[in-house]
């Protein structure tokens, strides 16, 4: 019970710096804050998932895109405030998770992997076939207005960060509570051995499906929050680069750990823009140039796992433990999941990263 | 365990030690801008930092431009010819003594990409105007964001339909030969020379494919249209839709797809033995980068083709003048892009670059001496003198679509030939095509447009 206080303070703190900061920095930092946040969402959602669970899920942008797309629909269609649309998105997807939770309790490893994969490839593609109501490749225009009481002359993108980051840590929150509590303990359970589980009374596929169904309302927050941030829905946002670049982001910053999805998240999204900074500031030719970031992200992703195979968070929780080593210095073993049922390797990421990129 | 701990550290010292490496060779690389300071001759106003992007000595402007991706193979070429054309302009006094400086980033033809590097230019870096960002599905992610921060959008490179709304998109401005135009030009000649023929379209599934079949189909009978096949640009896979092609019995095929899509179309058809006459859109029939293109995805397929043959009889269109040196543009443009952008192929994407790039100057001279935003896109509302194009401008106050004309090319050899006059017309379906009077202007000799 005292942790909640703990928690909430916590989340305070990093609102007032987010709020700090999206006042110090340009519009296109803010922009970017928007961007982590509705990342840092749906990677905490995986992370859960994947760690916690120990259930992969390679399909994941799908969710984004039917929490994106109810949001685009409800705003363009029906003019509802966009709070009441992100409720509804997160309702619609918390659905559609159940429907795949169901069938992905009778999966295991690599037959989920394949299960989730087809998810991922198949929904975005819905898009084309309706293109009157999805509006096909070119996708839907959001509009999103900042409140009359800021004033006309507000940056809307501080706007975007502020709500995206109150979203983000509301859900932070949520999560945090949710892992300390019995469903917690019930996931941790299953993932580490289900039928030791079922034998203590656990009722496993519930806790599977509760797993998805809450993995599942986080992407559809995120892809809500997206629709606004971006201004646009389009099959393009949901690729399935999109989907194994959030699982990424869970492996990188440490699987199953909520901290871990932001160091994750920071990387994905502030990376690229920075080694494209450096790289365009060094006067590279433009085919060199280009491709730097894509080398960038590989090497940092092989140095992670190389140095701290549990994740960056796992990573800096040896560091903590190796200078202060006290005596409660042994780290909880349940932040880091050990073996879910299939390790997302290393180099998967990356291969399908630049498969896209690359080959055509 | 002692042993792989080591192994690792070693590894990951060698992983830094490279990442330092190629940091290092990059920087020894860097050109810096040359900064040879141009005193303006002219004796009207100082100049002022009158718009963002602007201040007395520069004009920032930015893009958007698929760099890596579907769409890079050609379309990559396209910045760095336009950033020759601006060095060359910066070298020769530049705009009014300002000098261009041109900051495109990589989007892989990936929207949502499109939408966060667009902001950082607008938001971040201030530029004066976005300048011929490239896609159609890239670019329609940040038109109403561009137009509702009031950025001059010009020179979109795309022939969508979607950028000449003036009402609703004030700030945008087209620049190539829009698709409905090239597809009612395309169509005129296949009605007229495969009368009766079965014809068949293969088409991009977005604005640019749809805008295409718009015009073609205004042109071309119902009748002897016997299939329509769409792809969409994430998936190579397009079997299927060759097979549907072929299947149909048509004899020829209309493509509106961009190069990588053309080059699979081809090679596809090729194993099927299928062989229609190809009748494809300008942003796709590139001979040397189509060439280049079917060597190389015929390469990873374990097959070895000769490009030039295969590109051999490909009918297109042209807005731009043939490439050879008789033409005055031509010329130009390859003096200046010896001079500054050596590496890239002389193909139809540098030529693309360079003249967006004059046309570009020729807007921002017509803007005056302290440009506004606003001054910018009423000087393209007032219109602008055609510069490299076969064709006219169609720029007006309720006009914002660029060149209105073409001509009708057949690929021999690896090189574009032209087939009859230049042939110009507008959007709609029952506007006449005719054939364009007016004579092509001569590059000027300085290689700068006059103000």
């Amino acid at each position: 019970m005292r942790t909640l206080p703990r928690r909430l303070g916590v989340a305070i703190v990093v609102a007032a710096i987010v709020v700090l900061l999206s006042i110090k920095l340009n519009s296109f930092r803010d922009y970017q804050i928007a961007e982590i946040a509705f990342e840092v969402t749906a990677v905490a959602g995986l992370t859960v998932l994947t760690g916690l669970s120990g259930q992969i899920s390679l399909g994941h942008a799908a969710f984004m895109a039917i929490g994106g797309y109810t949001t685009a629909l409800l705003l363009l269609h029906l003019a509802w405030p966009f709070y009441a649309a992100l409720l509804v998105a997160a309702v619609v997807t918390a659905v559609a998770g159940a429907v795949v939770g169901a069938a992905a309790a009778r999966l295991r490893g690599p037959y989920l992997a394949g299960a989730t994969l087809l998810l991922g490839v198949a929904l975005p593609a819905i898009a084309y076939a309706w293109p009157a109501t999805f509006g096909g490749d070119q996708g839907l225009n959001v509009a999103f207005t900042t409140p009359a009481f800021l004033g006309v002359n507000f940056p809307p993108t501080r706007w975007l960060a502020w709500v995206a980051t109150l979203v983000a840590l509301i859900v932070l929150v949520l999560l945090a509570n949710l892992n300390h509590s019995r469903v917690g303990r019930n996931w941790r359970a299953v993932r580490d051995d289900d039928v030791a589980a079922a034998l203590d009374g656990i009722n496993v596929a519930a806790a599977r499906i509760l797993a998805f169904v809450v993995s599942a309302t986080c992407a559809g927050l995120a892809g809500a929050l997206l629709a606004i941030v971006t201004t646009l829905v389009g099959p393009g946002s949901f690729t399935l680069t999109v989907s194994i670049s959030l699982l990424t982001a869970a492996v990188l910053g440490g699987l199953g750990s909520l901290a871990g999805a932001l160091w994750g998240s920071l990387v994905i999204i502030l990376v690229p823009t920075y080694v494209t900074d450096v790289a365009t500031s060094h006067g590279l030719s433009a085919s060199v140039g280009s491709n730097i970031p894509i080398v960038a992200y590989g090497v940092l992703l092989i140095l992670v796992m190389l140095v701290f195979p549990q994740g960056i968070q796992g990573g800096l929780t040896r560091l903590f433990s190796l200078f202060f080593s006290g005596p409660d210095q042994k780290p909880r073993t349940w932040r880091t999941a050990p073996t879910p049922h299939v390790t997302p390797s290393a180099d998967q990421a990356p291969a399908s990263q630049h498969e896209k990129e690359g080959t055509l | 365990m002692n042993r792989s701990r080591r192994l690792r550290w070693q590894a990951a010292a060698i992983m830094t030690a490279t990442v330092l490496g190629v940091a290092a060779c990059s920087s020894s690389s860097s050109s810096s801008t040359s900064s040879s300071s141009s005193s303006s001759s002219s004796s009207s106003a100082a100049l002022t930092a009158s718009a963002p992007g602007i201040t007395p000595t520069t004009i920032t402007i930015g893009s958007h431009q698929p760099l890596t991706g579907p769409a890079a193979p050609g379309y990559d070429e396209i910045a760095p010819a336009s950033t020759a054309y601006f060095d060359y302009v910066n070298a020769n006094g530049g705009v009014y003594g300002r000098k261009i400086i041109y900051k495109y980033l990589n989007d892989a033809y990936d929207p949502t990409t499109t939408a966060s590097v667009v902001r950082q230019l607008v938001l971040q870096d201030n530029v004066y105007a976005i300048f011929n960002g490239l896609g159609t599905p890239t670019h329609l992610a940040v038109v109403s964001f561009l137009n509702s921060e009031k950025v001059p959008d010009v020179f979109v490179a795309s022939g969508c339909e979607c950028w000449d709304e003036p009402s609703t998109y004030p700030e945008t401005f087209g620049w190539q030969l829009d698709y409905v135009r090239e597809g009612k030009i395309l169509g005129q000649y296949v009605a007229q020379h495969f009368k009766g023929e079965k014809v068949a379209y293969f088409y991009q599934d977005d604005e640019f494919g749809m805008d295409g079949v718009k015009g073609l189909d205004d042109e071309i009978p119902a009748s002897q249209v016997v299939s329509k096949q769409s792809y969409v640009d994430t998936n190579v896979n397009i079997a299927p839709q060759v097979a549907a092609l072929r299947a149909s019995g048509a004899k020829v095929v209309i493509s509106f797809s961009i190069p990588a899509f053309t080059a699979l179309l081809k090679l596809d058809s090729l194993k099927l033995g299928f062989n229609p006459t190809l009748v494809v859109s300008d942003v796709g029939s590139d001979p040397i980068t189509l060439s280049g293109l079917l060597e190389s995805f015929a390469k990873q397929g374990g097959a070895t083709v000769n490009g030039n043959q295969l590109t051999q009889g490909i009918i297109t269109d042209e807005y731009l003048p043939a490439l050879s040196t008789s033409d005055s543009w031509y010329n130009l443009f390859v003096k200046i892009h010896n001079q500054y952008d050596a590496k890239e192929p002389l193909d139809g994407n540098f030529f693309y670059g360079m003249a967006v790039a004059y046309t570009f100057v020729e807007a921002m001279l017509k803007a005056g001496r302290n440009p506004t935003r606003a001054d910018l896109t009423s000087a393209i509302e007032s219109g602008l003198p055609q510069g490299p194009m076969i064709a006219p401008f169609a720029y007006g106050s309720d006009d914002h679509d660029g060149v209105t004309g073409a001509y009708i090319g057949v690929i021999q050899n690896g090189v574009v030939v032209q087939q009859g006059s230049v042939m110009t017309t507008d959007t709609t379906p029952t506007g006449a095509i005719t054939a364009y009077t007016g004579t092509e202007q001569t590059a000027p000799a300085s290689g700068v447009p006059s103000p």
